[in-house]
């Protein structure tokens, strides 16, 4: 949460008057955050942290809530994108909250991500050894089988997934459900 | 529920009423209703006024404040709007939390415009509302809302007290987070079973919420970097906020500035933290801000933000402005940092504290060339308006200002006359200016005046309290004012009436081609001075500048009530300067020739 993250258009001006060389910042460019957040564990914090930001027009890609060691605190794992100036604000608003302890971004640090899909697709003679060898590549897991579907197990990071159902889309994708990403900082 | 073993039958006074029964505090706990224990924790807060109004869902709260007679005051206002706007005006007037206590439902969601509006302008206020049972939750029981999920977004927190054992800890709880940090509105929802339960009553001393924190300690590496900052500067430029006022930081704000001899803008909101007759005073900045002080602003090499939010209409288009400046800003709301502006160096903490340990790091500046400069300037644009016989608002200020010798605490409502007032009356001590500033609330004024005024009372001040309204905002609360007079409340009321939703006209004038649509009053607005009378105030009314003196001179007279004065004036009275929204600050209208080159 550093200051020195953000570059702002009055930022930008006083470079340029000075006649410094403008880089492509780093800060100006839009990122996806993994941002931790521990809470109390009610569903009034839970929906304030969701309501701060859909009032303050911030982005949440995904969001996943479970109660952590601790029963009385909940952790949020919540995905969002923007540019430094803008997840700054989200650090901010977010630790300002009540009922918030704790507020970590991940994204530059060392950490774990998983996320859990379950996907639905169609086959039929001519595609099945196709889905499936595309699932071994994956290593996912078969849990259903009719004679119309199969249904797949995949887990890892979000990345992986979306590569996953990207394959899986030139046949005939039934329904997907995924988790939303869950992470956590490495020990050092 | 009995009270055996710890009441005591109070004398009967009253005519045929059932004798009444007090029980007394002990230091250990007691049993006693949820209603009962809501009234005992405000009177451990040290609440001394509450502005209410009551039904269903908090008719036992009101049984009990009969039975138990507590320690404070309740106000029976007459549209819960009205209540939490009171408790806004006596929050700020006296620096105190304000208390509003409503019921379930309509109750609740009038409330809301209050809260928003505290909530915008770091106003102090907790708000107790009446909930249906916890078993009807849900279930579109009478008078239901869900106060807590419409107001999310517009309190610093709030509460729905599920169980009778939490009630005393949520109340100490809501003032300390009222009060602490970034002041603001506090929600506490209150089913009515809970109000009805009986428990135990113990009001705890300390509040443990391990979420929520107060900045304390300030950074000296930050302090010492602020310091190099200001001695390297040739233009500074301290530009004041709410949270000056808020942090009571005015005295270390202007021993700063005289000290270094670093001028003075200040916000809306900052009117009066720090006196505009010094020399150093550059008057408000902004949208309706002064020319100098928008120059200042634009040509400063420095800009020491104190408990300021760098908001929309102090700084118009953001790129543009304040182009040569580097940014110090002191804040206690790390949201507040480098939203709007990026921050070179911030402070985060309490206003007052961070002043304190700054002044001792700085040595006076020669600042005499930025002044020069800043005055002519000054010379150059001043505030100026029409004097040719007719009535106009500007004067009626000056004229009111001529009245109190500056010296009165003085409310507005929103609009023209609220920038007139912020220009023209010249504010010498904080707390003396209370609008309606962040969400900009229309009927704002009058309760806000009435809650101000109960304010100096209960502190023993006998500062005036004058209410500056236009005719459009006047009749949104007006309701209020039999509140005022039978508390025998020696408000004056000033109607600046040019018979138009006039901040609206001037927008229509200058950017929408004179189409006023839907602006004019003139068909709509009452007869101010009968609804004084029928609201048991004193009704005067004036036509000319001799008239005006004449009814402020008569108004000024009465001490038992209300006295409404209506100032008729011209309708095409425009505020200026004026610094288009989203424009450039340095781009101003300074008055009607200019305009058309920024529609």
């Amino acid at each position: 949460m550093a200051d020195t993250l953000i570059l702002t258009p009055q930022q930008i001006i006083r470079k340029k008057a000075a006649g410094e060389p403008i880089q492509p910042d780093d800060s100006e460019m839009i990122q996806s955050h993994t941002i931790v957040v521990q809470v109390e564990n009610s569903i009034g914090a839970f929906i304030r942290v969701i309501n701060m930001f859909s009032a303050r027009d911030f982005n949440i890609d995904s969001v996943t809530v479970g109660v952590t060691e601790d029963p009385s605190v909940s952790r949020m794992n919540i995905v969002t994108t923007g540019n430094g100036r803008i997840i700054a604000q989200v650090l901010r608003q977010l630790s300002r909250l009540v009922d918030t302890i704790e507020v970590i971004d991940l994204t530059d640090t060392d950490y774990v991500e998983r996320e859990l899909c379950l996907l639905k697709v169609c086959y039929n003679r001519d595609s099945r050894s196709e889905i499936l060898s595309v699932n071994e590549i994956f290593r996912g897991k078969v849990v259903d089988i009719t004679s119309k579907t199969m249904t797949f197990e995949l887990r890892g990071p979000s990345k992986k997934i979306d590569a996953f159902i990207d394959m899986m889309a030139s046949h005939k994708i039934v329904e997907v459900a995924r988790s939303g990403r869950v992470a956590m900082q490495r020990d050092s | 529920m009995t009270y055996d073993e710890h009441t005591k039958v109070q004398p009967v006074t009253t005519g045929d009423s059932l004798p009444e029964v007090r029980p007394e505090i002990t230091s250990t706990s007691q049993v006693m209703s949820g209603a009962e224990i809501l009234l005992r924790s405000l009177e451990a807060e040290g609440v001394k006024i509450i502005f209410g109004h009551p039904g269903g869902a908090v008719i036992k709260v009101y049984d009990e404040m009969h039975r138990i007679n507590p320690e404070f005051q309740h106000i029976l206002v007459r549209h819960e709007q009205g209540g939490t706007h009171a408790a806004e005006g006596y929050a700020k007037a006296t620096g105190k939390v304000g208390t509003v206590l409503v019921t379930s439902g309509p109750g609740a969601t009038n409330t809301v415009t209050g809260i928003a509006d505290a909530y915008m302008d770091s106003v102090p206020i907790v708000v107790f509302t009446g909930q249906v049972p916890t078993g009807l939750i849900g279930n579109d029981a009478f008078q239901e809302c869900d106060a807590v999920g419409i107001t999310r977004s517009i309190t610093k927190h709030s509460y729905l007290v599920r169980d009778i054992e939490d009630l005393a800890r949520t109340v100490k709880e809501a003032y300390h987070i009222a009060r602490t940090g970034r002041p603001g509105p506090v929600l506490v929802d209150l089913p009515k079973d809970v109000l009805l339960a009986e428990g135990p009553f113990q009001y705890p001393e300390t509040v443990n919420m391990r979420g929520y924190a107060v900045p304390e300690a300030v950074r000296p590496e930050k302090l010492q970097r602020a310091a190099r900052m200001i001695a390297e500067s040739k233009r500074p430029l301290l530009y004041v906020g709410g949270g000056a006022v808020n942090s009571d930081a005015s005295d270390s704000l202007t021993e700063l500035a005289r000290y270094t001899g670093i001028p003075v803008t200040t916000t809306l909101h900052g009117l009066g933290a720090f006196p505009e007759e010094d020399p150093l005073a550059l008057r408000m900045l902004g949208m309706h801000g002064t020319w100098w002080a928008n120059q200042a602003v634009q040509h400063c090499d420095l800009i020491i933000a104190v408990g300021a939010r760098f908001d929309d209409r102090v700084t118009g288009k953001l790129d543009s402005w304040a182009p040569h400046a580097k940014v110090i800003h002191i804040e206690i709301d790390q949201s507040c940092i480098s939203k709007n502006v990026f921050a070179d160096c911030a402070i985060l903490g309490d206003v007052k504290t961070v002043l304190e340990r700054l002044i001792p790091l700085v040595d006076p500046k020669d600042t005499t060339e930025w002044l020069e400069q800043i005055d002519t300037w000054r010379q150059e644009c001043p505030l100026q308006y029409q004097k040719d016989g007719k009535l106009r608002a500007q004067s009626v200020i000056e004229q009111l200002r001529d009245k109190t010798g500056g010296d009165a605490v003085v409310i507005t409502d929103v609009g023209q006359h609220q920038m007139w007032s912020a220009q023209y009356f010249r504010f010498l001590h904080p707390r003396t200016h209370i609008t309606s500033g962040g969400l900009g609330t229309m009927g704002f004024g009058m309760p806000a005046a009435m809650g101000a005024a109960f304010g100096m009372r209960e502190i023993g001040s006998s500062r005036p309290v004058v209410c500056i309204s236009g005719d459009g905002g006047f009749v949104m609360n007006a309701q209020e004012m039999s509140v005022a007079a039978a508390h025998k409340l020696p408000l004056k009321l000033a109607v600046i009436n040019n018979r138009f939703l006039g901040m609206v006209r001037q927008w229509q004038e200058l950017f929408h081609m004179e189409r006023y649509s839907h602006t004019d009053l003139s068909d709509t607005n009452p007869d101010f001075v009968k609804l004084a009378e029928a609201h048991h105030c004193v009704g005067l009314r004036a036509n000319t500048p001799e008239e005006a003196k004449e009814i402020i001179d008569e108004a000024w007279k009465v001490t038992d009530r209300p006295v409404l004065m209506e100032f008729s004036v011209a309708k095409e009275e425009m505020v200026f300067p004026m610094v288009p929204a989203g424009a450039a600050t340095g781009d101003m209208i300074t008055d009607r020739m200019t305009p058309n080159s920024f529609v």
